[in-house]
């Protein structure tokens, strides 16, 4: 016998949480980039869980679904960012202030 | 998946559990404060490891392989060689100070927290007891090529979309048609 399912949910939230704290306040954008990482994570934690908690398999399989869009998230994500860093030179969120909004 | 009683070491899967998810929450709030970039990848990449042996845990082998190869060998990989390939500037004070920076994080975390441990603790599963099981690699592949073959071929069509996005971000500016080099 394992733990309450609550703590596994809860260890999955936190994490979330963690992972969109990061995306919100960091200002450079491969920290968003992992922020936005960790978020998944976290969900695949919750999914590998449920499928545990309700002996179906259906949910380890939508964390392989979960793999393939972090997977190809990340090589876009970080090709816009090198893209970012051709054009402007940085990589700092708050001084991509073009446009002056 | 069918439940395994185990009788050999009750508090034994506990314990592992909980000292897995303290290492994966403490190396991920290490990773998310760093100000050096380089340190926030290694300690994901900790971070990572502990998932993969929680799914261990949790009866999945063939997804915890699978998390140490992608996410903290192929994904971690692929951010530290645009780390080392960009001129990364140094690290300096955010504009209105840091408590400007967290302050709506910090809300986030409060509200985002506060609700999901009131929606455990009152939900009506959140308080049953997981049993240990254990999905083999052939159940699993079994499974999912059954059920979910498609979602498969979509998964696929999906890095082909990537790949074609990646590669052409990646171009050099000048090669762009219709637009003058050294624009």
């Amino acid at each position: 016998m394992l733990v309450p399912f609550g703590h596994l949910l809860i260890l999955a939230g936190v994490l979330f949480v963690m992972g969109a704290a990061c995306a919100v306040a960091r200002r450079n954008l491969i920290m968003i980039l992992i922020g936005v990482e960790v978020m998944l994570n976290a969900a695949g934690i919750a999914l590998v869980g449920a499928s545990l908690r309700w002996l179906q398999l259906d949910g380890q399989a939508f964390f392989i679904f979960i793999l393939a869009v972090a997977a190809s998230e990340v090589a876009v994500g970080l090709a816009l960012i090198v893209y970012c860093q051709r054009r402007t030179g940085t990589l700092d969120a708050d001084r991509y202030d073009l446009m002056k909004g | 998946m069918l439940c395994t009683i185990n009788t050999a070491a009750p508090i034994l899967f506990p314990i592992l559990f909980y000292v897995l998810g303290a290492v994966i929450i403490i190396a991920t709030g290490l990773a998310i404060t760093r100000r050096h970039l380089v340190h926030a990848i290694v300690y994901l990449v900790i971070s990572f490891i502990g998932t993969a042996l929680l799914f261990f845990l949790l009866g999945a082998p063939f997804l915890a392989a699978l998390e140490v190869i992608i996410y903290a060998g192929a994904i971690m990989v692929l951010f530290l060689f645009i780390i080392m390939m960009l001129k990364i500037e140094p690290p300096r004070a955010p504009l209105g100070g840091y408590l400007r920076q967290w302050l709506p994080a910090l809300c986030l975390v409060a509200v985002s927290l506060a609700v999901t441990v009131i929606l455990v603790s009152t939900g009506p599963s959140g308080g049953v007891p997981l049993c240990t099981a254990m999905a083999s690699p052939l159940e699993f592949g079994r499974f999912l090529f059954q059920k979910y073959w498609f979602a498969v071929e979509i998964a696929s069509y999906l890095f082909f979309v990537a790949l074609v996005g990646a590669w052409y971000l990646g171009r050099r500016e000048g090669k762009l048609p219709g637009r003058p080099a050294g624009d």
